[in-house]
C-alpha cells in the first residue's frame, strides 16, 4: 500500500490543552475500505486525536495527510458525524434542514437548494431510517433518532472517508442496529470508516482493525493481531473489569500464562 | 404622488424608507446574532460608536469643515465601535473575565468617555454641536435627503452581505466544529457577523440612535422566534418585523414635532414582540397554557375511565366533573352505557399495551408507552389483531 492510496495517516501528532499534551506524538495509519475503531480509556484522547485530524482542534506537531494530500485539499473527502451532545437543542432548525447543512459546502455561498438536493438528503433519511420525521425539529427527537440524523448528514456530503466520534454512546438498540448497518454498507461500497467506540465487547463484531491509545499509541492493526488482552491491559491499566477480559479472550485463560521464560542452560 | 395620497410628505416617505431598510438589514443580522446565543455584543458595539461621535465631530470642526456631515460621523463611530469589539474580544480570550463581564465594562466606560466629549463640545462650540444628541436617541428631524439615502444605502449593503453569509453563519451557529471540518473558519465567520452588527448600528446612528439601536437587533429575531422552527424563516421574519417597526416608527415619529424617533420604533417592535410571546401558535405563552390544559383534561378523562372500568370510586371531583359534562357518568358517579363502552375501550387499550411490554421484540414500539397514546397509534390493525390472538390465549390459560 503506497501512502498516496491511503485514507488517513498520521506522523507525530501531539495536542495539548495547557501544559499536559492530551494526545502525545501519535503516528496512525488507516487502511482503505475498512473499518477502523479507536479505543483507549476515558481521557486517553481519543477523540481529541479525532478532532486534531480534522483541524477542530489546533495541533502542536505533527502531519496529517488524507489520500495522500493536505487535509485542506481534501475537505470533500471527509465527514464527520459529531458527539451528539455538542449542540444546542432548541436550535429552530428541522432534520431535513440539519441533513441538508452537509451540502452546504457544495452548494457554496450563492447556489440554491433545489429539488435534487431535497430528495438526495430525504434519501439519506431514509438510509438511517427517520425518513418519517424530516419536518421535526430536532429537539423533539430522542438521543438515538438524533445520532442519526447527524448519521445522515454525513452521509449527504458523499464522503470517501468517514469519522465518527462515539457514534453508538446512550443510543438505543435499534439505534445501534440502525447506524452499524448503514456503516457497514458503506464498507461495502468500499468507504473508509474510522470510529472512536467505546463499547470493547462489540469491536470483534463490529470492526475490522482497532487503533488502542492511552495518550500515545498503544497498538494497531487488524482485531485478530491488535486486539490482544495485553495491548488492552497497557492502555487501560487496572481500569478493565476481569470479567469483561474473560468474555472477550475466552483462550487466554487456558493458555499458559507468559511467566519467566524456563531457563535452558 | 403617493406621499400626498396618504397625506405624508416627500420628506416622510424618504425617512420612512430608510428606516425600513435598515430595520429590515438589522432584524436579518439580528437573527445570525442570537442564533449564535451573542445578542448582547450589539449591546456594546452600540454603546462604544459614542466617542467616535464625538471625536469626529471635533476632528472635522478643527479642520475647518461642518462637524455634522454624517459620513465623517459615522466613520468615526465605525472606528471607536471597532476598538471597543476589539476590547471585549481580548478581555474575554486573554483574561479570565467572561464576554459578559467584557460587554458591562466595555459598554459603560466608552459611554461614559463619549458623554464626557459631548459636554466638552457644547462648553467649547456652542450652537455648531446642535443635533449631536440626537445620536443618542435618533431623529428625523432636520435630516437630509442626502442623510436618508446614505442609511438606505447602507442597509441594504448590510442586508444583502447577510444574504450572502446566512449558510457559514447558520451552520457555525448550531455546530461550530462540524463548521470547521467543512472548510469554514469560525472564528472568521464570527468575525464577518460582528461587522454585519456594527455595520448596521453605525448607519442606524441617526434614525434609531445608539441607545437603543439594539432593540431592532434583539427584539426583533426573538420575536421571530415565536413563529417558527427555521433559521432561514427566523430571520427573514426578524427581518420583516425590523423592517416594519423601522418604517412605521419613522412615520409615526414624524407626526409631532418632538417625538424621538428611536424610542417609538422600539415601542412598535416591542409592541409586535408583545403580541408573538402571547400569540404565537406553539411557542407562545397562550399556546402553551392551552396545551397544558387539554393535557391534564386528557389525563384526567382516562384515570377517570379505567377506575369506572375497574369498578372504583372516582374520589377527584374535577374527574368527576369532565366525565359527567361527557355524559359518561350519572351525577350520581354510575357509568352511563356510553361510559360503560368508553371505560370498556379504555381497559382493553391498556390490556393490549400490557402484553406489548411484555413482548422483548416489540420494545421500540413499547416504548412510546405513555399511558394516553392510543395503541392505534403506534400498531396496524394486524398487529392489533396478534396481541388480541395473544390476550386470549392468555385469558384461556
Amino acid at each position: 500500500m503506497t501512502d498516496a492510496q491511503l485514507p488517513l495517516q498520521v506522523r507525530g501528532l501531539t495536542v495539548s490543552y495547557g501544559a499536559s499534551p492530551a494526545v502525545f506524538s501519535a503516528d496512525m495509519r488507516v487502511e482503505p475500505g475498512a473499518m477502523t475503531a479507536i479505543i483507549g480509556p476515558n481521557g486517553a484522547g481519543k477523540s481529541t486525536l479525532l478532532k486534531a485530524v480534522l483541524g477542530i482542534v489546533p495541533a502542536l506537531s505533527g502531519q496529517v495527510t488524507v489520500y495522500g494530500k493536505p487535509l485542506d485539499k481534501q475537505r470533500s473527502r471527509i465527514a464527520y458525524v459529531p458527539q451528539r451532545a455538542s449542540v444546542d437543542w432548541d436550535f429552530p432548525t428541522r432534520v431535513i434542514d440539519v441533513v441538508q447543512m452537509g451540502l452546504y459546502r457544495q452548494l457554496g455561498l450563492l447556489r440554491r437548494i433545489t429539488g435534487r438536493h431535497r430528495s438526495l438528503a430525504m434519501d439519506c433519511l431514509d438510509q438511517v431510517g427517520m425518513a418519517d420525521f424530516a419536518d421535526r425539529q430536532i429537539g423533539q427527537l430522542s438521543g438515538g433518532q438524533q445520532q442519526r440524523v447527524f448519521l445522515a448528514r454525513s452521509l449527504a456530503q458523499g464522503a470517501d472517508l468517514y469519522l465518527l466520534d462515539e457514534p453508538f454512546a446512550g443510543v438505543d438498540a435499534a439505534t445501534e442496529k440502525a447506524i452499524i448497518d448503514v456503516l457497514k454498507s458503506l464498507k461495502d461500497e468500499g468507504r473508509t470508516i474510522l470510529a472512536v467506540h467505546h463499547d470493547l465487547s462489540t469491536v470483534p463484531d463490529y470492526f475490522d482493525r482497532v487503533y488502542i491509545i492511552n495518550k500515545s499509541p498503544v497498538a494497531e492493526g487488524p482485531v485478530a493481531e491488535a486486539f490482544t488482552q495485553d495491548a488492552l491491559q497497557r492502555a487501560y491499566g487496572g481500569r478493565l473489569a476481569s470479567g469483561l477480559l474473560d468474555q472477550l479472550f475466552p483462550v487466554a485463560e487456558a493458555a499458559p500464562a507468559p511467566g519467566f521464560p524456563a531457563r535452558t542452560a | 404622488m403617493m406621499g400626498q395620497m396618504f397625506g405624508l410628505g416627500y420628506n416622510v416617505i424618504l425617512v420612512a424608507t430608510g428606516a425600513g431598510l435598515l430595520g429590515l438589514a438589522a432584524g436579518g443580522i439580528g437573527a445570525f446574532l442570537f442564533l449564535r446565543k451573542r445578542s448582547l455584543v450589539s449591546d456594546a458595539i452600540s454603546h462604544a460608536t459614542l466617542p467616535g461621535v464625538a471625536l469626529a465631530f471635533l476632528v472635522m470642526v478643527a479642520l475647518g469643515g461642518d462637524g455634522r456631515n454624517l459620513i465623517g460621523l459615522m466613520g468615526g463611530a465605525a472606528l471607536s465601535s471597532l476598538a471597543g469589539l476589539v476590547i471585549v474580544h481580548w478581555l474575554d480570550r486573554r483574561t479570565r473575565l467572561g464576554e459578559d463581564a467584557a460587554i458591562g465594562a466595555v459598554l459603560s466606560v466608552f459611554f461614559g468617555f463619549g458623554i464626557v466629549l459631548l459636554t466638552v463640545i457644547q462648553t467649547i462650540g456652542a450652537g455648531r454641536q446642535a443635533g449631536l444628541e440626537s445620536f443618542l436617541l435618533g431623529s428625523t428631524a432636520g435630516m437630509l435627503r442626502s442623510d436618508a439615502i446614505i442609511i438606505a444605502v447602507g442597509g441594504a449593503l448590510a442586508l444583502a452581505a447577510c444574504a450572502l453569509l446566512r449558510r457559514p453563519m447558520t451552520l457555525v451557529s448550531f455546530d461550530p466544529e462540524y463548521a470547521a471540518t467543512q472548510g469554514m473558519r469560525p472564528a472568521r465567520i464570527d468575525m464577518a457577523m460582528m461587522a454585519l452588527a456594527l455595520a448596521v448600528t453605525v448607519v442606524g446612528l441617526k434614525v434609531v440612535g445608539l441607545i437603543l439601536i439594539v432593540a431592532l437587533l434583539i427584539l426583533s429575531p426573538v420575536a421571530a422566534r415565536f413563529w417558527t422552527e427555521r433559521s432561514e424563516v427566523v430571520a427573514l421574519l426578524a427581518g420583516l418585523i425590523g423592517g416594519v417597526s423601522g418604517a412605521a416608527g419613522a412615520v409615526i415619529s414624524s407626526l409631532a414635532p418632538d417625538l424621538p424617533t428611536g424610542p417609538i420604533i422600539v415601542l412598535v417592535a416591542a409592541a409586535i414582540f408583545a403580541v408573538s410571546l402571547v400569540l404565537a401558535p406553539q411557542r407562545g405563552v397562550l399556546a402553551g397554557v392551552i396545551a397544558q390544559f387539554q393535557f391534564r383534561r386528557r389525563v384526567h378523562r382516562r384515570q377517570g375511565l379505567l377506575a369506572v372500568a375497574q369498578g372504583q370510586p372516582i374520589y377527584e371531583p374535577y374527574t368527576q366533573r369532565l366525565l359527567r359534562q361527557e355524559g359518561l357518568i350519572r351525577r350520581d358517579g354510575v357509568a352511563t352505557s356510553d361510559g360503560q363502552a368508553a371505560a370498556e375501550r379504555a381497559a382493553l387499550d391498556e390490556r393490549r399495551w400490557h402484553m406489548l411490554r411484555g413482548l422483548p421484540e416489540a420494545a421500540p414500539m413499547a416504548a412510546r408507552y405513555d399511558g394516553l397514546t392510543p395503541i392505534e397509534t403506534v400498531l396496524t390493525a394486524d398487529q392489533i389483531a396478534d396481541l388480541d390472538r395473544r390476550l386470549t390465549a392468555e385469558g384461556a390459560a
